[in-house]
């Protein structure tokens, strides 16, 4: 294909009326989401591929997005779950020696609504400083029915999102001769956690979100791994209660993310809705344990508000270098730390992955 | 942890003389550092021998020492000053070697002086390449199969076992120096003979030739805590196999899927961590294009060539945070100063592409091998910022000044395909636009990726462009063409080239911060690049800051190249600090990643852009400027003055009307004749055959050259009708639009003035003496301040026609006049209404800022405001020999024979109370070892044999053992001077001239041909092999003088003082 057959328009339209003309890519119609920009160099893939990004339009700010192709091998889930997906300029003649295919056709096939050409930079400033927006992708001409988008466009929210995204079965991973059972909880897990935790020698079983306390006992797992996943984690209640229940069974628990919030939610803390998240492979975070600072990769868009949690049930272990917010907590009545940034990587930097290893140490003490 | 408290006083080495793979980025490293180091209380103690950078200012350090770069000069000056620390890794190689030295031999201890930055173990394992191997080992990070050896025995035998092709890399050598590819045993022979000689521990390494695979580079930092992140990531566009500094760079890495990017990344912190690097590091690797294989290449524990690039391409001032660094500051503790709140431990996201584009100096070396591999050749680059790679290296291929606007390249249009694909295989310094034309003409990318092995990527990117331009020249530009061809980097011009159509509408750029965060936080950084879209950064940044002040646009000179360098670089930099000062808000626009001035806090705004007229169009229309300053940046800038002044742009100091008096041959001729000047008879010609009528009229030897150039490119002594049309060939074979200049060359003393005017009075701080006589360039003669030989007349009558030209002229700034004087009168030679090469290092001997005097006066200041009276200013005390420095060895086939065109990269300044020691500094500065024994082997061409004579008996009264070829020895012994007879090389019969230089036997040789040039001749054969012997060679009669006059003192280094320049 040639550059010059330009495809058919597309346009941006963001909650405050603003209107970017663009080009579409990926699949034809329009998608509403809530609007959010990551600013990670490499890893669109996995980015698209992140349970994470449930509702969520995502712009990358990094201006070349396909360069080296998709490929089987790296997906974070077995699908897309962003709602539509803005970049500068996508690459048709991909180069890598893993690539099975170019970004358009990943976006058709996974049905994601696209729009590139745009001014990526000056939406990412907008949303800086505005703040998260909801907004809409659509190859139709906006002009036509733009107020009547833009109401759809406010009323949207994203709920139900950890209902949307998780399993209804239970799941075993395992190498051979596994030494310790995970139960992993699916609020949309990155497929690396699973990998991370059986190339140290776990079986990995995956529940749905839901799953109690009572059923984790009869699992009765070595330790036990809160995921990732997207939306407000207040809205979980009924996860919530089964956390603050799964807790007191004394089995060691590591939490990611969403898993992060959701255990400080459990433990009476605060979460809150950042202006405009931490998005990218490049945050930078301060473990106060080893007081040395970590690059880590992101993805939230709310956060664990740091002293709201009662100092008996639990201490802030890190926080993010850049804005202070609370990356991390270790909790003083069990044996659980959680961290908010994503030790799995995929993508981003593998600099944390020795917290996987801390888990480890944790069952290992356990059972002996 | 905070600034260490038992540190007060460091010593900071800078890296000397600019050469190939050593150049202004240290000075850019070196400044930072300096600047750093004083921010936090510190007293610095600076040395370098480079008088022409930043770094040696009165304002970067408290004590400045412009002395020879070797071990003596700095334990000297350790125990004169006393400093407590030495910081290691900013000054390049040459820093760091000796700082290793130092600290190995225990002088450092000591003197209790603590080595900063780097301590020996980590160098030690960084640089010795089995040192390295086993901690790469160690870690598991995999290497090339490779082995150190010492003789060529144990080479071509561990060739064997390995299979060839291998790759020959000499131990502790510059840029790669004396390394190479071979294919067979008999290259390797040759190459590995040549490298472990080269080397200073006589160690090669032999290593499994693995070109083809990518050529990946990370820029890592890690503190004394440990805390360790990446910079930037690199992709070379040519694969493994050039030298890095030699390839096209584009930033961030773009061919690599996260899982490669990141195994690379973890890599690069595994190493920096496992060396303990406190400060910044350099880490190459190769990686396997069809797989996830990989091996490390290469690690730099120290600033480099790169980190400046990375440091331009992000934001990240990787040298100032360094210096911090090795002061005993953590990432976790310095601001980063982009965004003003976060730290310095976070790794930058881009939200642009960068492209690096080296420059070579093919253009002024017609004969030199232009072949390129591990030895690096560039004399600088230029640096582009774009939201597109297409973009980006448009913009870079035309800030490279090559006389291209795209990546045609016309002279390729004529060869045939076949030939074409025949050179490819082999890159040099045209591949991407020879491959480019093949793109042109229908070859696909996959066959030229077989060949080359450039990645699909990057071709397939380069066939857009041709894409593009075939759409352009189908049916009508319209308006959405146009602005599809602008997002594409072209500009109006080459647009309307290419369509035959006139653009239908204008459209300007608009500029983008470049914020080390991809837009995530809020920045202040001035910092901006152009690109097409529709919300203008700098506008809103401008109106955001707007405090009522004037602005002021100040112009850079884009890539070092010989004959425009750091010197450039020092003016414009100068010049803005002045404004600054002033109350001006100065903004700089300039396209080189290795200089001061294109720090983004040098001046209130940086503009990295391309400098030709429709960049510099779309910053003018952005920054609407009270004026401009043109006269700073060489002659890229100077070459915007014409256009500048028809857009009604304001030019601060002399017209561009003088400009074109000064450039214009007829106008000068005029301006002459009214102030009763004389100067060697010329003419202005525009074809050979005009050129030959008027060479015979004038009568052999003429000179000639184009207008409008700098450090001779292209200029020439022609003998005869022959080389008259020769060289007009190659002038009018690159692209020249301005005419050719031919004068009569009169063979006299040269003699230099840098002056500042006010428009009527004039300021001379210095007269400068020429060693050699006209005929060897300006740039490349041995320069004396002040000048030693004049009488009083001849003085007075250059101060007169320095006032009389100035002001007549109109010169409002700096004027650089070129004089020779010829049986007792006074020539003028040439007339640059604009800073010159000089101006810094006579800044510096007389104490008088020339730049900021300048500046004040362009604004509008009289040098009797300012305090100076008109005529020339007292004479220092001290004498100022200025010396080239050359980058021979990097330039296979390069003459090394001086002349009217300029060869040199660098320089060096000795400074002494008299004229014979600051000499003696000068020549050790440049590297010149002076042995007092051995053979010297004279072979000069029949004019200069009357006067080698005395030269020979001086040398021979030393006791030096003379040889000479038959006609110079013949010569010499008839005057009764023994010398041995020596056959040439034609003459085949050993002992000849190169069996003679390989024995080691001779330490100087005097050389000078009629002719020289093709690498093919005697003369540049023997040359040549002085040059790969490392023996002085001295290229000039008066060189060769002076240099036995020196020898003559019996004087050392060890008897002359040193100096702090901060005294003068």
């Amino acid at each position: 294909m040639s550059i010059f057959n330009q495809s058919e328009k597309a346009y941006l339209l963001l909650a405050d009326g603003t209107v970017f003309e663009g080009r579409s890519f990926g699949a034809k119609g329009t998608v509403i989401g809530e609007v959010v920009f990551t600013t990670s160099l490499t890893g669109y893939q996995e980015t698209l591929t992140d349970p994470s990004y449930y509702g969520q339009i995502v712009t990358q700010t990094f201006p070349l997005i396909g360069n080296y192709g998709v490929n089987d091998e790296d997906f974070e889930s077995a699908k897309s779950y962003v709602s539509g997906y803005i970049v500068r300029e996508w690459c048709n003649t991909p180069s890598n020696f893993r690539s099975q295919g170019d970004i358009n056709e990943f976006l058709v096939k996974h049905n994601v609504i696209g729009i590139h050409s745009i001014d990526t930079r000056c939406l990412t400033r907008k949303i800086r400083e505005v703040g998260v927006m909801n907004g809409a992708i659509t190859t139709e001409n906006v002009n036509e029915k733009k107020e009547e988008l833009l109401e759809k466009i406010k009323a949207y929210k994203i709920t139900d999102a950890v209902k949307s995204v998780t399993g209804t079965e239970i799941k075993s991973y395992s190498n051979e001769n596994p030494e310790y059972k995970v139960v992993l909880f699916d609020f949309g897990y990155k497929r690396n956690i699973r990998n991370e935790l059986v190339n140290r020698g776990c079986e990995v079983i995956v529940v749905p979100a839901d799953t109690t306390a009572e059923q984790i006992k009869e699992i009765s797992p070595d330790g036990i791994m809160f995921s990732n996943g997207p939306g407000d984690p207040a809205e979980n209640t009924e996860i919530i209660n089964n956390i603050r229940e799964i807790s007191k069974l004394g089995i060691p628990i590591f939490g990611i993310c969403l898993g992060h919030q959701l255990m400080a939610l459990a433990h009476g803390a605060k979460t809150e809705k950042l202006k405009y998240g931490h998005r990218g492979a490049n945050q930078p975070v301060i473990d106060k344990v080893l007081s040395k600072t970590f690059v880590t990769s992101q993805n939230h868009g709310y956060a664990v508000v740091g002293d709201s949690i009662d100092p008996s049930e639990g201490t802030v272990s890190h926080i993010n270098a850049n804005d202070g917010t609370c990356e991390g907590m270790r909790y003083s009545k069990e044996n659980a730390f959680t961290v908010q940034f994503h030790p799995e990587a995929h993508g981003g930097p593998q600099d944390t992955a020795y917290l996987f290893d801390e888990f480890i140490d944790m069952m290992k003490k356990e059972m002996h | 942890m905070p600034l260490r408290q038992d540190i007060k006083k460091v010593l900071v080495i800078g890296s000397g003389p600019i050469i190939i793979g050593q150049a202004a980025e240290f000075d850019y490293a070196g400044t930072q550092a300096c600047r750093a180091l004083k921010q936090e209380g510190l007293e610095v103690v600076l040395i370098n021998s480079n008088p022409a950078t930043i770094m040696t200012d009165k304002a970067m350090a408290d004590k400045i020492y412009i002395e020879p770069l070797n071990l003596d000069v700095v334990k000297r000056i350790i125990e004169i000053e006393k400093p407590d620390s030495l910081l290691s890794t900013l000054g390049g190689q040459t820093g760091l070697t000796l700082s290793m030295q130092l600290a190995e031999e225990g002088f450092l201890d000591l003197h209790n002086v603590k080595l900063l930055g780097a301590d020996p173990e980590t160098i030690h394992k960084a640089e010795d390449r089995q040192a390295f191997k086993d901690t790469m080992e160690k870690i598991g990070e995999p290497c090339i199969p490779s082995k150190v050896v010492e003789t060529i025995e144990d080479a071509v035998s561990f060739a064997g076992e390995i299979g060839y092709p291998v790759i020959v890399r000499p131990a502790f050598t510059l840029g790669g120096t004396g390394g190479g590819i071979a294919d067979n045993e008999e290259q390797l022979r040759d190459i590995s003979k040549n490298g472990l000689r080269l080397s200073p521990i006589t160690q090669v390494l032999i290593e499994k030739c693995i070109s083809g695979w990518k050529e990946i580079e990370f820029e890592v930092i890690r503190d004394s805590k440990g805390n360790v992140i990446t910079v930037c990531s690199m992709e070379n566009f040519d694969p493994v196999g050039i030298h890095t500094g030699d390839s096209i760079v584009i930033a961030p890495a773009v061919t690599l899927s996260d899982r490669e990017y990141q195994m690379l990344r973890t890599a690069s912190l595994n190493i920096i961590s496992e060396l303990k690097v406190e400060g910044g590091c350099n880490c190459q690797f190769a990686l396997h294009p069809e797989t996830f294989e990989y091996a490390v290449i290469e690690v730099n524990p120290r600033v480099s060539r790169s980190s400046a690039l990375a440091s331009k391409a992000t934001g990240y001032p990787i040298a100032k945070v360094a210096t911090r660094i090795a002061i005993g500051y953590t990432l976790d503790e310095i601001i980063n100063q982009v965004t003003g709140k976060t730290y310095a431990c976070f790794e930058p996201a881009l939200d642009y592409v960068v492209v690096k584009f080296p420059k070579w100096a093919f253009d002024k070396f017609v004969y030199a091998k232009r072949t390129l591999g591990t030895q690096m050749k560039a004399t600088g680059e230029v640096m582009a910022i774009g939201t597109s790679f297409e973009q980006a290296i448009m913009k870079a291929v035309r800030s490279t000044e090559l006389g291209v606007d795209s990546m045609n390249m016309k002279k390729f249009e004529s060869v045939s395909t076949e030939e074409l694909l025949e050179k490819i295989p082999r890159a040099d310094d045209e591949r991407a636009f020879q491959v480019y034309e093949l793109l042109k003409r229908g070859v696909s990318v996959n066959e030229l990726h077989n060949i080359t092995m450039i990645d699909e990527w990057f071709l397939d990117k380069l066939k857009n462009l041709t894409e593009l331009e075939r759409w352009l020249t189908e049916g009508e530009l319209s308006e959405e063409k146009y602005l599809t061809a602008k997002k594409f980097g072209y500009l109006d011009s080459t647009i309307e080239r290419f369509s035959g159509q006139k653009c239908p509408i204008k459209k300007h750029s608009v500029f983008k911060m470049v914020d080390t965060c991809a837009g995530e936080f809020k920045a202040e950084t001035p910092y901006f690049y152009s690109t097409f879209d529709e919300e203008n950064e700098a506008k809103q940044f401008i109106e955001r800051v707007d405090q009522g002040k004037k602005k002021v646009i100040v112009f850079g000179s884009g890539p070092i190249r010989i004959g425009q360098g750091i010197e450039f670089d020092y003016c414009s930099v100068h010049c803005v600090w002045t404004l600054k000062e002033q109350g001006y808000e100065a903004i700089i626009c300039n396209n080189n990643p290795e200089t001061v001035s294109t720090d983004f806090d040098t001046g209130d705004r940086l503009y990295f852009d391309p400098l030709t007229k429709e960049d510099v169009e779309s910053i003018i229309e952005t920054e609407q400027p009270y004026g401009v300053v043109v006269q700073f940046g060489g002659q890229t800038a100077i070459k915007l003055t014409r256009h500048l002044a028809d857009m009604g742009v304001n030019i601060l100091g002399t017209s561009a009307d003088s400009i074109d008096a000064a450039e214009d041959r007829e106008r000068f001729d005029e301006l002459l004749e009214k102030c009763g000047i004389p100067r060697p008879d010329g003419y202005t010609v525009m074809t050979t055959e005009e050129a030959v009528e008027v060479a015979g009229k004038l009568g052999y030897p003429v000179l000639l050259r184009p207008s409008y150039v700098l450090g001779g490119q292209n200029m020439i002594i022609a003998h005869s009708e022959k080389d008259v049309v020769e060289y007009m060939g190659i002038i009018t074979r690159t692209m020249i639009e301005n005419p050719v200049l031919i004068d009569k060359y009169m063979m006299g003393k040269e003699v230099e003035v840098d002056a500042i005017c006010d428009g009527k009075d004039f300021l001379i701080p210095g007269i400068m003496e020429h060693i050699e006589r006209a005929g060897v360039h300006s740039g490349d003669s041995i320069s004396v301040y002040p000048a030693q030989t004049l009488s009083q007349k001849i003085v007075d009558t250059i101060i007169d026609y320095t006032k009389k030209l100035a002001v007549e002229l109109n010169v409002i700034g700096l004027v650089n006049i070129q004089y020779v004087v010829y049986n007792n009168e006074v020539y003028v030679i040439e007339v640059n209404p604009r800073s010159s090469r000089t101006v810094p290092y006579i800044s510096k001997v007389t104490g008088i800022p020339m730049v900021d005097i300048a500046t004040k006066i362009m604004l509008g200041s009289t040098l009797k405001e300012l305090g100076y009276e008109s005529g020339l200013y007292k004479k220092s005390k001290y004498v100022a020999v200025k010396v080239p420095v050359f980058s021979f060895e990097k330039l296979q086939d390069v003459d090394t024979m001086l002349g009217p065109e300029m060869k040199s990269t660098g320089e060096c300044l000795g400074i002494a109370e008299t004229f014979e020691d600051a000499l003696l500094k000068g020549l050790v500065a440049a590297g010149y070892d002076l042995k007092r024994e051995g053979g010297v082997l004279i072979s000069v061409r029949d004019q200069d044999k009357q006067e080698i004579i005395s030269i020979a008996d001086k040398f021979s009264q030393m006791g030096f053992e003379l040889y000479g070829t038959s006609g110079t020895a013949s010569t010499l012994n008839k005057n009764m001077i023994a010398t041995n007879l020596v056959n040439k090389i034609s003459e085949k019969t050993e002992p000849n001239v190169l069996s003679l230089l390989e024995s080691g036997k001779i330490h100087y040789v005097i050389s000078t041909s009629e002719k020289g040039r093709l690498p093919a001749r005697d003369s540049v054969k023997m040359r040549r092999k002085s040059v790969e012997r490392s023996i002085c060679s001295l290229t000039a009669i008066d060189t060769a003088k002076a240099l036995a006059n020196v020898l003559l003192t019996e004087r050392t280094i060890s008897d002359v003082d040193m100096i702090d320049i901060t005294t003068i």
